[in-house]
């Protein structure tokens, strides 16, 4: 009993320890270093005590949790072997990953506000538009993700909604709320449209079909100038309101109303919080219909489609509910993006957007939900951060710019995770269906020739 | 050999199936009667497997008619055909190698009412332990012959009144393909679930079939109960001799 509680008490260590690392790696740039503007450009400051704090807070944290919180209590049952008791583990890791995710991006405007006064509406909007693509990643994710239609349009409908939206507000005055259930509706009725056709194809053919629809749209956008405004695009798109109380000093104003001082953080926190409950609603939408015949037939259809069609499974009518769905989404995504920029124009939607939104849903691991938030945060923060590389003229002259390689340092990380990663940041699959009993089973199966620790 | 047509449970009369312009099936006329076990044996590239996509509707039948049940479905959509109570296990099995055998099974039970899912699935488990065991692992994990057991479990969940098999038997181990025409006569035996089995393992299929047919270049060329074809000597001499185990 005491060789266990050695071995448990060793294992929490060395995982504690992990944890320390990984903060300090990630912690390097964000609390490490520091930029600020001094004359003559931009001055790099260290704060490695701030560092060291962190890194010993997690450490210790880490720590209590992995001896009183994570472990059974004494007397309880365990999981047999070594590798059972570490997929119990993990799984349980991952359901507290995704809670305290959840919880920190609940509270983030106010951990930003309370931690950088300064730069807090950068740090924001730079949130929003994470989550933006938090929540158009878990979009395509249901086309390119589950049923295995790769669709390099699917700006096409980020597009629809945004238009949607700017055109409704243009001609008929209506309002963000109003407009999103139907710039989403619009989309997905588009997606039925185009998948129709489409669907027939697979494979290849498939994706560059998709990918002349995205074009399409754009180039329509832009000639069809009588009604989209043309490359001019759509400006004066109206904010959205807080239950009829608009973001503007003075009476009426939402800080007017709740008797708080006005400040224009105020808008920027809560299109966070319209984004974020959008994203939230997208990811219970997907995983649910994951769940449900329907989801499981979109993973069916992308392991065989021949097996599909012998277990009577319309296939034309599941692929067309995955593209309407994903559309769907697609189409809130990009109501939002315009009550957010206030003006819209084609230049906004270029395959580019496609890629950048594929890229999310490859990295993170196709289909994998979780495996979407980390990549996106990888990718967008990653290169919100890359734009700020200014203390690379300190080592490569001042005639050194980093924007211009900024584009080079994403592509060769996008290349070093594939070659690390080839299936993705998060490859597992969690199974859709599972009896109880029958999971540790699994579980203990999977695991052939590891020793029995405990 | 004469029977009511009440009795038929599947009949295809003078069919006739292209790829393009190449014919596979040349006008062909089968029977399956309700409660049997009927198999199609035949050397590679004879047509069988087309007999058995062309009942399922892909592809459509250029000529003749495939009745099921008393209804023409000659026409018919594949999942609709595959909606009126005709489950297949796919030639080389086609399960969904990254779904776990539960969920595999989960699919086949899409077109039944949930509420049936608990019981069929025990029911299943019972005929086939391995896949209890197996439950939670990768459809892809598994060995051959239990993705197999697994295909025609698959299409089992979905209550079939007949089920259609394609070369259960290829690539197992004897012993394997022993157990799986067990349960396959098990199944009939005690359920009364029609089966049409199409095989190149001639000897294993006769035994275990109440009638046969045997197909060439597209034709049927000989029929007759199960016994008789394992005596007729050209049988004996195509599809035994030499490759009986």
């Amino acid at each position: 009993m005491t060789n266990t509680a050695d071995t448990r008490i060793a294992d929490s260590i060395r995982d504690a320890f992990i944890a320390a690392l990984l903060v300090a790696v990630l912690g390097f740039f964000f609390l490490a270093l520091r930029t600020d503007i001094a004359p003559g450009g931009l001055a790099l400051s260290t704060r490695w005590g701030l560092w060291f704090t962190a890194i010993a807070i997690v450490f210790a944290v880490r720590l209590l949790l992995n001896l009183f919180v994570y472990r059974a209590p004494a007397g309880a049952p365990k999981p047999e072997s070594g590798i059972g008791k570490m997929a119990h583990r993990l799984s349980g890791y991952s359901t507290v990953f995704g809670y305290v995710m959840f919880a920190l991006a609940a509270a983030l405007p106010f951990i930003v506000m309370a931690l950088f006064p300064v730069q807090q509406r950068q740090y924001i909007d730079l949130a929003i538009l994470i989550m933006t693509y938090i929540m158009l990643g878990w979009g395509l994710n249901v086309v390119v993700g589950f049923a295995g239609l790769l669709d390099l349009g699917y700006v096409a409908f980020y597009a629809l909604g945004a238009y949607s939206f700017g055109l409704l507000a243009f001609y008929f005055d209506i309002g963000f709320w109003v407009a999103l259930p139907l710039a989403g509706l619009l989309a997905a009725m588009w997606g039925i449209v185009l998948g129709f056709p489409v669907l027939r194809l697979r494979g290849d053919y498939f994706a560059i079909v998709t990918l002349a629809f995205g074009e399409i749209i754009r180039v329509v956008l832009i000639n069809w100038s009588d009604f989209t405004g043309g490359p001019r695009g759509v400006s004066g798109i109206p904010k959205p309101t807080f239950f009829g109380l608009d973001f503007t000093r003075g009476e009426g104003g939402f800080a007017d109303f709740f008797g708080l001082e006005f400040s224009t953080i105020h808008r920027f926190v809560y299109l966070y919080y319209i984004i974020f409950i959008l994203a939230i609603i997208t990811y219970f939408v997907t995983a649910r219909l994951r769940q449900l015949p329907v989801g499981r037939a979109w993973e069916a259809l992308r392991e065989d489609d021949i097996a599909c069609r012998s277990l009577g499974i319309n296939i034309r009518n599941t692929k067309l509910t995955a593209f309407a769905i994903s559309a769907m989404f697609g189409g809130f995504a990009g109501s939002f993006f315009a009550t957010r920029q206030g003006y819209i124009s084609p230049e906004s939607f270029t395959f580019i957007e496609s890629a950048i939104i594929l890229a999310i849903v490859v990295l993170g691991g196709l289909g994998s939900q979780i495996g979407i938030v980390i990549a996106s945060i990888v990718m967008i923060g990653g290169m919100e951060m890359l734009r700020n590389l200014g203390f690379l003229t300190q080592i490569f002259g001042p005639d050194f710019d980093p924007v211009q390689y900024r584009m080079l340092i994403f592509g060769l990380a996008m290349v070093l995770i594939m070659v690390w990663k080839p299936r993705g940041l998060v490859s597992t699959r969690e199974p859709s269906a599972v009896l109880k009993e029958k999971k540790k089973i699994g579980a203990d199966l999977i695991g052939q020739g590891e020793g029995h620790k405990a | 050999m004469t029977t009511g047509s009440e009795d038929l449970l599947l009949s295809v009369r003078g069919v006739e199936t292209y790829y393009g312009k190449i014919v596979a099936l040349r006008g062909v006329d089968l029977d399956v009667r309700r409660g049997e076990i009927v198999t199609l044996i035949g050397a590679n590239g004879a047509g069988k497997s087309t007999l058995m996509m062309t009942i399922c509707g892909d592809p459509r039948a250029r000529a003749g008619t495939i009745t099921y049940d008393g209804r023409d479905i000659t026409g018919m959509p594949t999942h609709e055909i595959m909606r009126l109570g005709i489950a297949q296990s796919p030639e080389g099995r086609r399960i969904f190698p990254r779904m776990t055998v539960l969920e595999n099974l989960k699919m086949g039970a899409q077109l039944v009412a949930p509420e049936h899912f608990e019981g069929d699935l025990k029911r299943i488990y019972d005929l086939f332990p391995r896949l209890k065991e197996r439950a939670a692992q990768r459809g892809g994990t598994l060995s051959g012959g239990e993705q197999q057991m697994l295909a025609i479990a698959r299409a089992l969940m979905s209550r079939p009144k007949l089920l259609l098999l394609d070369e259960p038997s290829l690539g197992l181990a004897p012993l394997i393909v022993k157990q799986i025409f067990e349960v396959i006569r098990e199944l009939n035996r005690t359920e009364g679930l029609t089966v049409f089995l199409v095989e190149q393992n001639a000897f294993h299929a006769l035994k275990l079939a109440h009638r046969g047919y045997v197909m060439v270049n597209g034709n049927i060329t000989m029929s007759g109960t199960g016994a008789e074809l394992l005596k007729r000597e050209e049988v004996r001499a195509a599809y035994l001799e030499g490759g009986r185990h």
